[in-house]
This record gives structure tokens, C-alpha cells and sequence, in this order.
């Protein structure tokens, strides 16, 4: 049977769009730098000496992270997402990490999605306690020895949660627990990037732990890359 | 009377009894023992007796509050101090009514046992309606604190190895004084400073009195403090042997573990040895 041809043609064009638009594997990105404005306080050294085992993992004393900079008043850190636009994402099945060493929490900024199993370990030779201070999911505190098995544990609602370590009081870190997969922390240039998202109008928020949170409404049509940038006024104290 | 009525009434009655249930459910809101409580006659109580210090909203901020050191419970972040479930869980019902009929120890929380069974259960249903979390959360399964092994020197010994291992001494101090290299830096959940509890001075814990409580604290943690669970890391039988030894750093407090640890060379000279100063909450304690 023979197609009517503007039936065939129609067919055509709704064929590439859909090829376009779902096959495509990398929909559109959005990508940009955190900045700051204003002198930032100066980082201060952190004295370990009340722990020697960390003090000596350092050469020269390790700096406070709660403001990290990088040239061309880049700001580090600094966790940016999709808050608004896009579905909500069940949790991917592999654990994200957090190490304790050297008295420090590495990563300093953790981001993870509701309910991804969260991994702690303790590979200093000092007992280290976790206890993450959330306001709403729901507060707990556990002692890991060295040598312990690694604590898991997960979270059920969204939320920035700062982490601190009773024993050692200058231990500080942040978990980002965010509801979907599109989410980026910046490095030592600022930049970020979220690529693979569908067409839309996205709400994009930046957190950093000192200086707040900021939005931007973006919108994206097809598979174009979208520029974004976040200036943060930074605090002399 | 006819019959006809006799079945309609019967079928009246019987669809009332039923309609009635859910709201029999709903009502009977804490358990403990053989009391049941009920939060609409719990909320007279709290705004009588407790919202001086825990606040109209429950969140404890009331007007007592800026004068307390520790300060009042905040029920509706719903994170408590002393209860029988593991860290990071809501406690059970009986928790919450030991906790008012004990007080809490060294802070401006008194003993509640002056009030009738009825109406310390009532309160109880009460502040559960303070936080959302009661309506997601479940308390939590209680731990299982297993029977209490004979008391053996022992059994002192390897507790102190234990208070070694775990680092208790990096709050507690070496001689359980409060006065270990972190105790001057710690902070609650609430960034106030706050001092660990010293062995010497006190006699009584914040949870409790008794071996099962001290047991209890150290497994589950005292949530909204600086004091850990330790339940990943300390065996059952170990946890005993701990409790043995933290028996030996109260001085003051005669204890069969003490007296038998006093009854050793070894005891008796560390005893005799331990200066008695500063308060159980460790103010006063030199860093």
C-alpha cells in the first residue's frame, strides 16, 4: 500500500525529532564557575597537636575548608544542582565514600542522592566519632575505632547536613543529600557542569557552607550547552 | 417489645460500637504497663507542668530557658538523650516515662514521680504530637541487654583495657575525671559546650542508675551529645566487663565492683590515690 507522500513526509520529520530529541544520549548541559566577590577571611592553620597521629600525616598544618579558594576568585566546594525541573531519582545502588584521615574528611563536601548508601571509614589510628547534625532527617552518633568495618548508613529527605567529629573539634564536612542525579561540586577552577538533561526550565541552586545559596532559572531546548555563573559575596569573618 | 425493633435496635447498637473503634484506637496513644495515655488530657498537663521550661511549641524554648545550662528537651526535633533504642531512633514509650519519673541527672529536669501513673502516661501521648517525626518514624527496637556475668577482678581488667582501646579517655580523662584532651572543646547538637560526665564525683548518670542503664548508655549513645553509640564496636560480654570497670572510677559511689576492686593491692592504691574534685558535669575540672 502506497503512503500518501505529506504523510510520509510527516512521518519523516516526526522520525528525526524523535531520534533528536531520546536517542540522542546527551539531551542538553548546563555548565558555568563559582566566583567570589570581596576578600574572603583568611583560612587559618588547624593545630592537631592534641591528636599526634594526624599531626604528623602532615608536613605543614592543613588549613580550616570552610571557605576554599582558587585562582580568579574561584570558589570551591560549592555544590550545585538541579532544585526544581526535573523528577525526582530513585538511588543509584553503588555507595558514595567519605574517609577519615589525617583527622580530615575527605571529600570535605560529599553529595549523594535520597536513600544511596553512605560509606564512612576510618583510616586514621585514632578513634574518630561521626555524627552528622541534620534538622531533619533524623540525628545519630557512632563511635569507629581504627580498624572498624566501615559504617553505612542512608537518608531519606533531601538536606545539607554538616558532619563533625566530637573528639576532634577542628574535623568539619558536609553531606549533600539531593534528590536527583544532577548535581556537580566545583574544584580548584570554580567550574561545573550538569549535562544530560532534557529539554525544560530548570531551577539550578549553588550551596556553599559560609556563604548560602543562590538559584537561576535555565532553560534548556535541545542538546545545546547552556552558560551559568554563581558570584558569592564573600565574608571577612 | 417486638421483635422488629429489638433487631434494628441490636443492629443500631452494634454499627455505634464499631463506629466507635477508630477513635478508641486513635486515643489510646502511649502504652506503658498497664496504663494507657491519652494526648488530649496530656496537653492540660504539659501546659501546666513542663512548658515553663520545654515552651508553648515544645521546642524548648521556654521562659525558664535562658537561665538553664542544660538546656530544656527540644520535642519537636524529637533527638533523645536517654532511651533503650539505638542511636538515631525514637525512644519507646516506657523510655519516655522513665525519663520523667527519673529526671535527669545534674540538669534543672526533676523527677516527675510526684505526678499519678495516668497522668506522666498522658504527657507522654502528648509530647509525641509535638514533632512529625512520631507520625513517620517508629520507635526504635530496644536493645537487648543480656543478663548481667558474674563480677570477677577479671572482668575489671578487661574493661580498663577497654576504656584504652575505645578511647574513652579522650573525653573522660585517664581516671574518668571529665578531663581528657577533647572535654574542654566539645559542643552539643546545639553548639553549647558541654562537659563529659565525671566518674569521680557522681554517683548517679544522666540516664539512670543502675548497671543496665550504664550498659545502655554507652551501646545506644546519648543522642543531641558528643557520647557515641559504641554498639558496633563492643561486644556484649565486653560491654559488661565496661561496665565493671566504669564502677571502679566512681569513688564515691560504694558499688560491689568498687569494693572488690578495693580488696586488690592494685585497687586499693589507685583508689586511695584519686583526688576527689569538681561536680559530676565536670565544671571545674582543670583542662
Amino acid at each position: 500500500m502506497r503512503m500518501n507522500p505529506i504523510h510520509a513526509a510527516g512521518l519523516a520529520v516526526l522520525a528525526a525529532w524523535a531520534i533528536v530529541m531520546y536517542a540522542a544520549p546527551n539531551g542538553g548541559t548546563i555548565s558555568g564557575t563559582v566566583t567570589y566577590e570581596g576578600t574572603p577571611a583568611k583560612a587559618k592553620p588547624i593545630d592537631m597537636s592534641k591528636e599526634p597521629s594526624c599531626a604528623k600525616q602532615h608536613a605543614t598544618p592543613i588549613s580550616t575548608e570552610t571557605v576554599v579558594t582558587g585562582a580568579n576568585n574561584a570558589l570551591e566546594n560549592v555544590v550545585v544542582y538541579v532544585s526544581a525541573g526535573a523528577p525526582d531519582q530513585g538511588a543509584p545502588s553503588q555507595p558514595v565514600k567519605v574517609d577519615q584521615k589525617g583527622c580530615q574528611y575527605i571529600p570535605h563536601v560529599l553529595a549523594f542522592q535520597v536513600n544511596q548508601t553512605l560509606e564512612i571509614t576510618n583510616d586514621d589510628q585514632t578513634s574518630h566519632n561521626i555524627h552528622p547534625l541534620p534538622k531533619v532527617n533524623r540525628e545519630w552518633n557512632k563511635s569507629q575505632p581504627p580498624g572498624s568495618p566501615p559504617i553505612t548508613d542512608k537518608y531519606d529527605k533531601a538536606e545539607f547536613i554538616p558532619v563533625k567529629c566530637n573528639i576532634h573539634p577542628w574535623m568539619h564536612g558536609n553531606f549533600a543529600v539531593l534528590k536527583n542525579s544532577h548535581f556537580a561540586i566545583t574544584e580548584g577552577g570554580g567550574n561545573f557542569a550538569l549535562p544530560n538533561l532534557p529539554p525544560g526550565k530548570y531551577t539550578i541552586a549553588a550551596w556553599h557552607e559560609s556563604y548560602g545559596d543562590q538559584t537561576q532559572e535555565v532553560t534548556i531546548s535541545g542538546s545545546e550547552t547552556k552558560s551559568v555563573n554563581f558570584v558569592f559575596k564573600a565574608k571577612s569573618y | 417489645m417486638r421483635t422488629g425493633n429489638m433487631k434494628s435496635m441490636r443492629l443500631f447498637l452494634a454499627i455505634l460500637a464499631i463506629s466507635m473503634l477508630p477513635a478508641l484506637a486513635a486515643a489510646q496513644e502511649s502504652r506503658v504497663g498497664k496504663w494507657s495515655g491519652h494526648a488530649e488530657a496530656g496537653k492540660q498537663l504539659y501546659f501546666r507542668y513542663c512548658w515553663g521550661c520545654h515552651g508553648f511549641r515544645g521546642d524548648g524554648n521556654g521562659e525558664n530557658a535562658p537561665y538553664l545550662n542544660i538546656l530544656p528537651r527540644n520535642f519537636v526535633a524529637a533527638t533523645f538523650k536517654c532511651r533503650s533504642t539505638p542511636t538515631g531512633t525514637l525512644p519507646t514509650d516506657d523510655d519516655l516515662y522513665n525519663a520523667i519519673d527519673r529526671g535527669f541527672n545534674n540538669s534543672n529536669m526533676p523527677s516527675w514521680i510526684v505526678l499519678p501513673d495516668q497522668n506522666r502516661v498522658d504527657l507522654i501521648a502528648f509530647i509525641k504530637t509535638l514533632s512529625p517525626r512520631w507520625k513517620t518514624d517508629k520507635a526504635g527496637t530496644p536493645i537487648t541487654v543480656p543478663p548481667e556475668p558474674k563480677l570477677t577482678i577479671a572482668s575489671i581488667k578487661h574493661g580498663q583495657e577497654l576504656f584504652q582501646k575505645l578511647e574513652c579517655w579522650k573525653c573522660h580523662g585517664q581516671e574518668g575525671y571529665g578531663d581528657g584532651p577533647s572535654a574542654s572543646t566539645l559542643t552539643d547538637s546545639n553548639d553549647q559546650p558541654i562537659r563529659p560526665y565525671n566518674f569521680a564525683a557522681g554517683s548517679r548518670f544522666k540516664c539512670g542508675a543502675t548497671n543496665q542503664d550504664l550498659y545502655k548508655i554507652f551501646i545506644t549513645g546519648v543522642d543531641g551529645t558528643p557520647m557515641p553509640s559504641f554498639a558496633d564496636v563492643v561486644k556484649p560480654e565486653e560491654a559488661w566487663d565496661l561496665v565493671h570497670f566504669l564502677r571502679t572510677l566512681q569513688v564515691t559511689h560504694k558499688s560491689p565492683e568498687l569494693a572488690l576492686w578495693e580488696s586488690t593491692t592494685e585497687g586499693a592504691e589507685q583508689v586511695a590515690s584519686k583526688k576527689i574534685y569538681g561536680t559530676p558535669t565536670g565544671s571545674g575540672i582543670k583542662q
